[in-house]
């Protein structure tokens, strides 16, 4: 009786919380960001790096639907070249992570032994830091160039994967259906794919979610700090930072990259479904 | 007792290793600096040392001599992490003074900041929390937690500017930023504990509706227990556990914050010099100020485990 039990419904205890509005919201608003990011710039056709010193802080009109910067440059061309920017870095890294991260987590709990604990040590090691503390090293190293942003944002977002996949295919591989399997001579990849892929999909997927947000908050945050992208680039974080002195004379100047970074990311969490995490 | 005395040194030597891999990642990271700035080491010290117009190929050699810069480059890393084991930082390559000395001042406002961003995220939450947990699926619950899943995406440093433009520059209630006084600390705070509070009103709350659906307090109820007792000396005490553990999973959030929320308040802490130093290059205080925001976090980490078994008995017993 417990046996049929166990093998009917192998470890199925996701238990998410049902808020299909705010994630068909978001899902939404990360698909019109994704769109915008992609098309926008050669839609508008503007130089987001163009200067015009007769036109700065101008309010938006016509030529310019969001206004421009102190130095006569089209936000909106900007603003669309930022999301560029952050997205595809967000995107870029939660692959670099999430891949080896899932593929680490599985041979860890497959293999387990040395092989488990050498990987464990390697991830408690990365966590032995404030994640941004750690970007913010690694961004230093070279400070301006992406490329150390970006790797510094794969290798602590990695972690999260491994050990996500690591205690879910623990759980998995020691359940009886999956013994079951084995016992019928079916091999590794039919385990995979009939059994750790589906049970641990969705919770990568909010884990990828949240991790993009992560990652579009640390470029804009190091971004704003001098630390990471540099000016001319157009990026949100060196945007607000650009504008600050001038909120007297265009205070909807400085509100616009915020606003851009607050709704990326409320939708990157919407989208998966809210608040909490798996 | 042994067993409890057994538990905390368990405790106290996971922290410990912690803090050994906090140093060795930063000192690696720091030396990889070091490595990748541009020019001869040699010269870029003999320069420091006898000043641009006084220096020449000689004293570059004998510095490279003397300090073993013609070693491999693991040779080297061994003793520069050899230096950091005995808590050698060296000098501030831009100020001249000792890495101890600037970092000692500045680690007490930054320390400030962190206390208040903690008062200020309990402030919030407790109340919130609770009121909420009384009445779950309440109108109140539904906007609170609308509120903080908005709140929640709402980085740091973008409220921070948001809170100066509207506090400090409409409304004028608060300075924008330095410090000259405790009212300087209001704004970056708040900024701080809105964040921390914006996922941990949530979990004062379920922490509350498990406490108030649990047996126990049925039974504390029944046997005569006035409902305002019962939160008081149950409820609350029960609900207090998962909450300071809480604290713990948002140190991380709290050191970053301080990092990026004292850079936009111009708050003379840590965080503020260690992203300067980046930005003028300064390894030795780039080294010190991270060290020290590293092992801060293992330090407040460690005090909320102690805490966790000082909260809850059963940890005290096993």
């Amino acid at each position: 009786m417990q046996q049929t039990n166990a093998i009917q419904s192998p470890h199925a205890q996701t238990r998410l919380p049902k808020q299909p509005i705010a994630k068909v919201l978001g899902f939404g608003l990360v698909t019109g960001l994704a769109i915008a990011a992609i098309g926008g710039p050669d839609l508008i056709g503007v130089d987001p790096a163009k200067q015009s010193l007769l036109a700065t802080l101008s309010p938006p009109s016509l030529t310019h639907p969001l206004g421009t910067d102190h130095l006569g440059r089209d936000m909106a061309a900007r603003l669309l070249s930022g999301a560029q920017l952050s997205l595809s870095l967000a995107l870029l890294s939660v692959l670099t992570a999430g891949l080896p991260g899932t593929i680490l987590g599985v041979t860890s709990a497959w293999f387990g032994g040395w092989t488990d604990r050498l990987l464990g040590a390697f991830a408690d090691a990365v966590l032995a830091m404030p994640g941004l503390l750690l970007v913010l090293m690694l961004a230093a190293i070279a400070p301006g160039s992406w490329w150390a942003l970006y790797a510094g944002i794969s290798l602590t977002l990695w972690v999260e994967y491994f050990r996500y996949t690591r205690q879910r295919a623990r759980i998995i591989l020691a359940d009886p259906s999956v013994e079951a399997s084995r016992l019928l001579g079916l091999g590794p990849w039919l385990l995979v794919r009939r059994h750790l892929i589906p049970e641990i999909g969705p919770g990568l997927l909010t884990i990828a979610a949240f991790g993009a947000a992560t990652a579009v908050t640390a470029v804009a945050a190091l971004g704003f700090v001098n630390v990471g992208v540099r000016p001319p680039t157009a990026e949100w974080g060196v945007m607000m930072t650009e504008l600050l002195p001038y909120w007297r004379e265009a205070p909807f100047l400085i509100l616009q990259p915020v606003a851009c970074l607050v709704i990326t990311v409320l939708a990157l969490h919407l989208s998966v479904g809210g608040l909490r995490r798996s | 007792m042994a067993h409890y005395f057994k538990s905390v040194l368990t405790v106290l030597a996971a922290r410990g290793l912690q803090a050994i891999i906090v140093s060795v990642i930063v000192g690696i990271v720091s030396f990889a600096m070091m490595q990748a700035l541009p020019g001869d080491a040699a010269f870029r010290i003999a320069a420091g040392r006898y000043g641009y117009d006084m220096m020449d190929a000689a004293a570059a050699e004998a510095v490279r001599l003397e300090l073993g810069l013609d070693a491999p480059w693991f040779v080297q890393l061994w003793g520069w992490l050899g230096q950091l084991a005995q808590f050698d930082l060296g000098n501030s390559l831009v100020y001249g003074t000792p890495v101890v000395d600037e970092i000692a001042t500045q680690l007490g406002y930054s320390l400030l900041l962190a206390g208040g961003a903690v008062a200020a995220s309990l402030m919030i939450a407790l109340p919130v929390g609770i009121a909420t947990g009384l009445n779950p699926n309440s109108l109140l619950d539904r906007i609170c937690m609308g509120l903080s899943i908005f709140l929640r995406a709402v980085p740091a440093f973008a409220l921070g500017v948001v809170l100066v433009l509207i506090f400090a520059v409409q409304l004028k209630l608060f300075p924008v930023a330095g410090f000259r006084g405790i009212e300087n600390l209001i704004l970056p705070s708040f900024t701080l504990g809105i964040g921390l509070a914006a996922v941990s009103n949530r979990v004062v709350r379920d922490a509350v509706v498990d406490a108030m659906n649990s047996d126990w307090q049925l039974f504390a109820r029944t046997k005569g227990l006035s409902a305002r007792l019962t939160l008081t000396r149950h409820v609350l005490r029960n609900a207090a556990l998962p909450v300071v553990t809480y604290v713990g999973v948002q140190l991380a959030y709290l050191i970053e914050g301080v990092v990026i929320v004292e850079t936009v308040f111009a708050w003379p802490g840590i965080g503020h010099a260690l992203v300067h130093a980046i930005f003028g290059r300064d390894i030795a205080m780039v080294q010190g100020t991270a060290l020290t925001l590293g092992l801060l976090y293992v330090a407040l980490n460690l005090c909320v485990d102690l805490a966790c078994r000082g909260i809850d008995p059963r940890e005290r017993a096993l």
